[in-house]
């Protein structure tokens, strides 16, 4: 089965402060609508990498790429690209949420404004549909033009979502969503996670195994930098060809 | 040009007004620092430093009873002002801890730090010139020493209160009663952070001239009696600048200098040490 | 103990300058004092009307010119300058703050007056003067020694204070926010004026406040160059008093008891005018606070 390819990096190295070599040589896949974990142990670089995806680094100096990412054929990392481009395609969801302060209504039109949507009933549709769409429309329906902060974590975590997928991103980038929430309020995000996976190519920082065997479909093994393994989730759960791999995921080390 | 230029435009220009009123700020510190200098240094001579004032009118002379009595009612405001405010401080940050009236009296410190200091000159005045009868040094002394207790009190309370709990604990567990805990163990690891914070009130004492200009007054001659009128670099700058001479204007000019570079070198030394020490 | 100093002095300075102005107060009363524009020693006439309005004018005038400056530097320290030069110009602004009153009050006398004198008033006039409002604004021979000196002098001065205190605000807004709203493809600017300055205001607010109440105490920076002549003008380029400066120029010269306790009835209404506006910033910056430390 070969899946249409959504990114790729090639030979990508990252370094902090000019010298800290973060990521070395990374070459994988990411395949469309399909859900890509990346787990390791703490400091192995899986934010660093995800981070390289939207290239956040670029709001710090001092930081350097080398290699390529590829998205849709073209390299993102190239100097000509531009950046809120290539941020409004590629939405990005935190470890803890990060409600705007404004009402939950002005959250999630937040990025369509941008885009310079200006009319009521088309916000207010697309508000709509993105609440749906990531399951807390019932919710807060009543409420939309209440502050973000009256929601719980988990709604706070949803309503970020919601707002990522108001632009309609291609990719979505999770950095350990769920690490600061509730069980209840994990297995709701999970759920989300495995339906947006229709409409979006998903990569997933998380430091949870049992969340990486779950719900994704590849998975990458990163340590001190280097990715040790990748391939589909269920090889490297049950039968990883690699020693390293092995004693991470059977819980060894980590 | 479509949205997305608009918006980067937008925010260009919005980032460059910004290291506009950067720039103006460092203009303003640039060009009063300058300005003093060029002035300050041309009127800098031995015997600003080692004459008294001359008749008003005659040229040269010098401000040396102001540069002692500036310092004599610094160091008295000093000697009154430091203990009472780190004494303060202490009960603040040990005794009082988490207690309402201590958030309260902390709170009422911090307004007092920004209360105009002409009203703690009039205060003075009414307390201590007006029953006497005479303008003293003693009362200059105390009108400053009143700003410092304020400024020093919070920043002992502030210092203190960076001071692990557990640190104390562990002194407590020893057997250590609590005064010895407080100043062989909390006053050591707070040390730095306060003396750097009783230069800095220092420095800003040093410069004031309102709570002095009723309170200490002024005089012409050289005079080391705390009870009686005592010049300083400051009142003899606002003399001298409004006066009609020249030559009292190079004068204030220098003595402006002077305090300035000393107030500066203080308040450098103070931050260098603050960030050295608590980075 | 010692702690309670603070409590005795502000105690002190209520009861001090009330029982020192009881005089002034039973003569003139409180709202006629307020209202009255007469100041003639020799009559023994008094009313604070023109000190406060030369105190109230350079106050707001200044916080014109200094909140821009001031929220324009914060976001240049925290948003736009290299790392590099964040810590010196941190510095400079530290030291701005720490240059003492009568230093600016003497180069407001013997430099920025000429300047504004001989270059900034009439080039003032010949542009925005023609203008109908500020016509009336701009009126008379530019001396220098004036309101708008006054309060330019007063704006640098508090330049820094509300510039330190709107960059620690604007540093409290957290990290991982700011990048979600990058994330979402946002400039730089509209992060700072969608989350940036949203999640501080109170503390600018606070800051502000904090610098129109140093404001409206400031005595030094304003005595050398406000001209002290109680008047109520219509121009900005006329002399005239504020309630510090009648205090540092005549407090030692009051001849009468009247004349002294209508004096001590001046620093009565500005300690009562400080400290409502102190407290109120005082307010604002502990909720500032509160909200993030939750």
């Amino acid at each position: 089965m070969t899946a249409m390819v959504e990114m790729e990096t090639r030979g990508l190295n990252f370094f902090y402060a000019g010298t800290v070599h973060a990521l070395k040589n990374i070459n994988l896949t990411i395949a469309r609508n399909k859900v890509t974990a990346l787990i390791g142990p703490s400091g192995c670089g899986k934010t660093t990498l995800l981070r390289c995806f939207n290239r956040m680094h670029d709001l710090y100096p001092k930081h350097r790429y080398e290699g390529e990412i590829l998205m849709q054929g073209k390299n993102i990392l190239a100097p000509d690209v531009d950046l809120i481009d290539l941020r409004s395609r590629i939405g990005m969801v935190f470890q803890k949420p990060t409600p705007f302060p404004m009402t939950i209504f002005d959250n999630v039109a937040y990025g369509l404004r941008l885009k310079g949507i200006k009319k009521k009933q088309e916000l207010s549709e697309l508000v709509e549909r993105a609440l749906k769409h990531a399951a807390l429309w019932d919710e807060v329906k009543d409420k939309l033009f209440a502050s973000a902060y009256d929601l719980s974590g988990g709604q706070q975590q949803r309503l970020v979502i919601a707002r990522a997928l108001a632009v309609e991103p291609e990719v979505l980038l999770f950095d350990e969503p769920t690490s600061a929430l509730d069980p209840i309020s994990t297995a709701k995000i999970e759920d989300l996670v495995m339906q947006l996976k229709k409409d979006v190519t998903i990569i997933i920082v998380t430091h949870n195994m049992q969340q990486a065997a779950r719900i994704s479909d590849e998975t990458g093994f990163l340590m001190l930098g280097e990715i040790i393994e990748f391939g589909a989730t269920e090889k490297i759960f049950t039968a990883p060809s690699e020693k390293l791999t092995e004693d991470y995921v059977t819980g060894r080390f980590g | 040009m479509n949205i997305r230029q608009k918006r980067k435009a937008e925010s260009w220009i919005a980032l460059f007004c910004s290291s506009l009123a950067a720039l103006f700020g460092l203009f303003w510190l640039v060009f009063i620092l300058t300005d003093v200098l060029i002035h300050g240094i041309s009127g800098l001579n031995l015997s600003l430093f080692f004459n008294d004032p001359a008749p008003a009118g005659v040229d040269g002379g010098g401000l040396r009873n102001a540069f002692v009595g500036q310092l004599m009612i610094i160091g008295v405001a000093a000697c009154i002002g430091v203990p009472v405010g780190v004494l303060g401080g202490t009960f603040l940050a040990e005794y009082a801890r988490g207690r309402s009236l201590a958030r309260v009296i902390s709170v009422l410190a911090d307004i007092m730090v920004s209360v105009p200091s002409i009203i703690i000159g009039t205060f003075v005045y009414a307390v201590m010139v007006k029953p006497l009868g005479h303008f003293s040094g003693w009362a200059g002394a105390v009108a400053l020493a009143l700003i410092m207790i304020p400024v020093v009190l919070r920043t002992t309370e502030d210092m203190l209160s960076l001071v692990p709990w557990t640190l104390r604990e562990a002194a407590f567990a020893l057997g250590a009663p609590y005064y010895k805990v407080i100043t062989q163990v909390v006053y050591r690891g707070a040390a730095t952070g306060i003396l750097t914070g009783i230069l800095l009130s220092i420095a800003r004492v040093a410069g004031e001239t309102a709570p002095l200009l009723f309170t200490s007054f002024n005089n012409a001659f050289f005079s080391v009696n705390m009870n009686g009128p005592m010049p300083s670099l400051t009142v003899s700058i606002f003399q001298y600048a409004m006066g009609p001479y020249e030559d009292w204007h190079a004068q204030a000019w220098a003595a402006a200098f002077i305090i300035t570079v000393v107030i500066l070198v203080v308040t450098i030394t103070s931050r260098l040490i603050i960030r050295w020490r608590y980075k | 103990m010692a702690s309670f100093s603070v409590v005795l002095l502000t105690l002190g300075i209520v009861i001090v300058l009330i029982a020192n102005s009881w005089l002034a107060i039973g003569q003139f009363g409180v709202w006629r004092f307020l209202v009255s524009t007469e100041w003639n020693p020799v009559t023994a006439e008094f009313g604070a009307a023109t000190t406060l309005f030369g105190t109230l004018v350079t106050t707001f005038l200044s916080l014109l010119i200094a909140i821009p400056v001031a929220v324009g530097i914060a976001v240049f320290v925290t948003e736009v300058s290299p790392d590099c030069l964040k810590a010196p110009i941190g510095m400079a602004i530290e030291l701005l703050a720490a240059i003492p009153s009568i230093i600016y009050g003497m180069w407001g006398l013997f430099t920025l007056a000429p300047l504004m004198a001989n270059h900034v008033e009439p080039f003032l006039q010949a542009t925005l003067g023609r203008l109908p409002l500020f016509s009336i604004l701009l009126e008379g021979t530019p001396m220098g020694i004036d309101l708008l000196t006054s309060s330019v002098i007063l704006s640098i001065m508090i330049i820094p204070f509300t510039a330190s205190i709107a960059r620690d605000s604007f540093n409290l807004t957290p990290a991982v926010v700011k990048e979600s709203a990058y994330g979402l493809g946002a400039t730089r600017w509209e992060v700072i004026k969608n989350i940036v300055l949203p999640y501080s205001k109170l503390g600018v607010f606070g800051g502000v406040v904090l610098s129109m109440g140093r404001a409206l105490g400031e005595t030094m920076a304003v005595a050398f160059v406000l001209g002290n002549r109680h008047q109520i003008t219509t121009s900005l380029l006329d002399a005239a008093a504020t309630i510090t400066v009648s205090l540092a120029n005549e407090f030692a010269e009051a001849d009468s008891d009247i004349y002294l306790s209508s004096l001590f009835y001046l620093a009565l209404v500005l300690f009562a005018m400080s400290f409502v506006t102190l407290a109120i910033a005082k307010l604002f910056l502990l909720r500032a606070e509160r909200r993030y430390s939750r």
